[in-house]
């Protein structure tokens, strides 16, 4: 029973940075249609991002929790601004080509990012720029606390991580649901042109869709980099392609949706490789995928739209 | 009478590339030094993946990304059964000869199993189109490798060690010939006709009665074993069959050769894997390079000529005599538009 547990405390604290990842594909392809393979990236970014900033402020040696809310929101805008960047010079210029020109360039950018990230650093300067292959250490902005309550392993990373992503999902569900720019964003998701024939500024709100998706991105990478000890230039690749299964689960283009298929696959792994497969881990979520797309293509919440001509 | 004149003309048709190739390649591989033997392996092996992946990516107009997946099962199962005959002689044959009867019957079995493979994974991600086959045949791809490192029989992460040295300059030559004529010959026929008209519209060619999954799964399944074939050549080739042959890496180093050759045209696909490989041989000391060039120029291609370098264009349709010829109804109507070109209107 106590194993049963803690496999659910597991489950659910890999299965909310899945939530966290997932919500940024959905995002974008609601808005774009397009599979932003770039997106696993990001997250990568945003481990680096935290890292570097955790060394210019010396979080190493003096841990303390306002320089961890530096470093989360620090790495939180500038993921958002990179995203917004390759929104604007990558993907922009290919919005009236068809979806396959866009989606070969994010195959390029995640490419780009994960192979320049393990490129030997530039100069000598006192921040090691990229970082090279090897893994790095990312320091631990406050103390570690772990409790045993009935025998079932929680630290205080676990308690925090899972606030911090409970939070964001409700600020997300808030500003898609309840502000202008959600109301717009919904609008560009259902139509691009008839959006923009009300008024909407498509471009900027597509823009905005990336921001937003690539913060959230980031917060996932700090929330895992700072309760695992280290971040590598492809650590970005599993966790990237199991939130896109994730996204697809609970229906691509759905904003709840992304956060239920998060939660599943979190849970089904954590228990499919706790009980019976411990070392196939890595392949349970595409076997799901198959068996979701096999019996339900528009995923858990998703509805499917007939085809029209 | 006709008839058996069209079968003769259709026998002569399949195997006088290999008539004529073949005593080619025994020429060739006499006189080139073991270093530029295994350069031209190299890209033979690399032609192979990248027409085969055209059918489907470029041919067809659908998105694979797991071409290493079905790689990875070729060249398993063959090295498998190489391994298993290594020292019985079939057939009372002398060993030379069985040896290559055995390489034989072990590629036939990798693109069998590959083909298989393809059925299993195309099937359901093909009867939803769009972006869900990229999504699954990466999966797969992931899938194969899980599966490997943690099957005992297929020697797990470390792989297989000591797989006979088979192949040659020779076969792998015939595994290009076999690609290309394959591709050449199915983008003439009625299979390809329908192929082409999916990519084109595949609502219209639904509507025109075309059996869209039908022929996706199909063709899904021929360019699966020719993976299988390049996966079986390749083992034979560096003598090891390990899963890190066999990753996403490799998948996109395909895709990356199909798009710069241009989706669709089997010599622009033969042209690309070549420049590359050679390029890469020649630029050995840049090898951290080499994975953010191939982004920077996929980035590029997409961003300034998503066409790819020949378009959908095959090397003959640009020679001059050539173009005079077709350019008489509309520039070439034997020439269909790139896949990219086509539902350029789709939603944003």
């Amino acid at each position: 029973m106590i194993e049963f547990f803690q496999h659910l405390v597991n489950g659910i604290s890999v299965g909310t940075i899945y939530a966290l990842i997932a919500l940024g594909y959905t995002m974008v392809y609601g808005v774009l249609k397009l599979i932003n393979f770039a997106h696993g990236d990001i997250y990568m970014v945003g481990a680096f991002t935290g890292l570097y900033i955790s060394q210019m402020l010396d979080v190493d040696e003096r841990p303390s929790l306002a320089k961890a809310a530096v470093v989360f929101v620090g790495s939180m805008t500038v993921c958002g601004a990179l995203g917004m960047i390759i929104e604007r010079f990558a993907y922009r210029p290919l919005r009236h080509r068809p979806r396959l020109t866009a989606l070969i360039t994010a195959i390029g950018v995640s490419f780009l990012l994960e192979y320049g990230f393990q490129l030997p650093p530039i100069g000598n300067g006192a921040i090691a720029f990229p970082p090279g292959p090897t893994p790095r250490f990312f320091p631990e902005p406050f103390r570690r606390v772990d409790f045993e309550p009935l025998g079932i392993h929680i630290s205080n990373y676990d308690i925090v991580s899972l606030g911090v992503a409970v939070g964001l999902m409700f600020a997300l569900q808030f500003i898609v649901y309840r502000t202008k720019f959600g109301m717009a964003m919904r609008a560009v998701s259902f139509d691009p042109n008839i959006a923009a024939l009300m008024g909407v500024n498509v471009n900027r709100i597509i823009a905005w869709t990336f921001g937003l998706g690539s913060a959230l991105a980031a917060a996932a990478a700090i929330l895992v980099a700072g309760s695992r000890p280290t971040i590598n230039p492809l650590m970005g690749l599993m966790p990237g392609l199991k939130a896109f299964v994730a996204a697809v689960m609970g229906g691509i283009g759905n904003v709840p949706g992304a956060m239920l298929g998060g939660l599943l696959l979190g849970l089904t792994e954590e228990y499919v490789s706790g009980y019976l497969l411990s070392s196939y881990r890595d392949g349970i979520a595409f076997g799901l995928l198959i068996l979701i797309l096999l019996f339900r293509p528009a995923g858990l919440l998703g509805t499917m739209r007939p085809e029209k001509v | 009478m006709s008839l058996t004149l069209d079968a003769i003309r259709l026998g002569a048709r399949s195997t006088l590339p290999f008539l004529l190739g073949v005593p080619l390649l025994w020429l060739a591989s006499s006189h080139v030094s073991s270093f530029v033997e295994i350069i031209l392996i190299t890209a033979a092996i690399n032609i192979v993946l990248a027409v085969s992946l055209n059918v489907v990516n470029g041919l067809t107009g659908q998105f694979s990304l797991g071409h290493a997946g079905f790689m990875a099962v070729g060249a398993y199962t063959s090295a498998k059964i190489t391994m298993a005959f290594r020292t019985t002689d079939i057939l009372a044959l002398p060993p030379t000869v069985s040896d290559q009867v055995v390489f034989l019957l072990a590629l036939a079995a990798g693109m069998a199993t590959a083909a298989v493979a393809g059925f299993l994974v195309g099937m359901p991600s093909l009867r939803l189109g769009g972006d869900y086959l990229a999504i699954v045949t990466l999966g797969f791809n992931e899938i194969i490798r899980v599966i490997i490192e943690n099957t005992a029989f297929l020697g797990q992460a470390t792989g297989i060690a000591g797989v006979a040295r088979r192949t040659n300059l020779i076969w792998a030559g015939t595994g290009v010939i076999a690609v290309v004529a394959m591709a050449r010959r199915l983008a003439g026929s009625t299979h390809g006709r329908a192929l082409l008209a999916i990519r084109e519209d595949e609502v219209a060619a639904e509507a025109m009665g075309v059996d869209t999954t039908g022929y996706k799964v199909r063709a899904f399944m021929i360019s699966s074993a020719f993976a299988g074939l390049a996966g079986g050549l390749l083992v034979h080739l560096i003598q090891l069959c390990t899963p890190r042959s066999f990753t996403f890496v490799k998948s996109i180093e395909v895709v990356t050769m199909v798009v710069l050759g241009g989706l669709g045209s089997v010599t622009g696909s033969v042209a690309a894997a070549l420049v590359l490989t050679i390029s890469l041989e020649a630029l050995r000391e840049l090898q951290q390079y080499r994975m953010v060039m191939y982004s920077l120029l996929l980035i590029v291609l997409m961003l300034t000529r998503p066409s790819g370098i020949f378009g959908s264009r095959e090397l003959w349709d640009m020679m001059p005599l050539r173009r005079r010829r077709s350019a008489l109804p509309d520039g070439g109507a034997s020439a269909p538009s790139s896949p990219l070109d086509a539902n350029a209107d789709e939603e944003p």
